[in-house]
């Protein structure tokens, strides 16, 4: 990741192939940072074609997975940076976090089943529901974790 | 600076009315969840005006669902009030919608159960 005070690095910031970026965010990873994530994610989706449904969806999406950063992959480190990167790949929005927390095995996070009344795992299971696609992408040099979230515009 | 939650709560008939403004998410979630334990503790029945709740995620679900397991260990009358249609979305998503009671007002008579 880079240095506080530069610009991201260009592996963040840079379009991935076939993708147009709307907007970059970089902020702290704790819970704090959430209410800005959804501030600039919801007129984004706008911006990119969702009406107002679907945007609120999407920004819920958003917000559990950056939860997940925040909570899981930052568990017993000083919390880094998460950059949320919302870009259009044909008839797709996809929204990737990036962050600079050691390397999660994706294998460990699983939604509970649905009469599994208890808090908790709950955020992945609504993400699944809210969701097209979650996929974790390989890590370029300095950042921890790629998670990719895709949600159909329409 | 951490953010708080406006949260006004008062008894009414007995019944602890508790009423969060704002967004419930990570960051505040935790004051929701203690002060609807703590209502529960003090006064025993809640209802949540949930009027004010212009946005919730999985943590301010899971703050109702602990206090609504709580009430319902304790053979305390735990319901959800004024529902908004973002916050219901959520808790249909989540397949909540039908565990908890839901009223369309803050009725302290919990309906045709008082």
């Amino acid at each position: 990741m880079s240095p506080a005070g530069s610009t991201p690095a260009p592996s963040v910031a840079a379009d991935a192939a076939g993708e147009d970026t709307l907007v970059a965010l970089q902020v702290p990873a704790r819970a704090g940072s959430l209410k800005l994530v959804r501030a600039v994610l919801g007129p984004a989706a706008a911006e990119l074609g969702f009406d107002q449904g679907a945007a609120d969806d999407l920004v819920l999406a958003v917000d559990e997975a950056c939860q997940n950063v925040v909570r899981h992959a930052f568990a017993g480190v000083e919390p880094g940076t998460l950059t949320v990167r919302i870009a259009r790949a044909g008839d797709m929005a996809t929204v990737r976090l990036i962050d600079d927390a050691p390397t999660v095995d994706p294998a460990t996070i699983r939604p509970r089943p649905l009469e599994d009344l208890r808090p908790g795992g709950l955020g992945t299971r609504l993400m699944g529901e809210l969701l097209d696609e979650i996929v974790y992408e390989t890590p370029p040099a300095g950042a921890g974790n790629v998670l990719k979230l895709s949600k159909r515009i329409g | 600076m951490a953010r708080r939650l406006d949260i006004q709560s008062e008894t009414r008939d007995a019944v602890a009315v508790v009423a969060p403004s704002g967004d419930v998410d990570l960051e505040v979630s935790q004051q929701l969840r203690k002060e609807l334990l703590d209502c529960i503790e003090r006064t025993g029945d809640v209802i949540v005006d949930m009027a004010g709740v212009g946005y919730i995620d999985s943590s301010g679900i899971a703050a109702l669902i602990e206090a609504f397991q709580t009430a319902r260990k304790r053979s305390r009358r735990f319901a959800l009030a004024q529902v908004p249609e973002r916050a219901y979305r959520v808790l249909k998503i989540a397949r909540l919608d039908r565990v908890f009671p839901l009223q369309d007002s803050v009725d302290t008579g919990f309906g045709s159960a008082a």
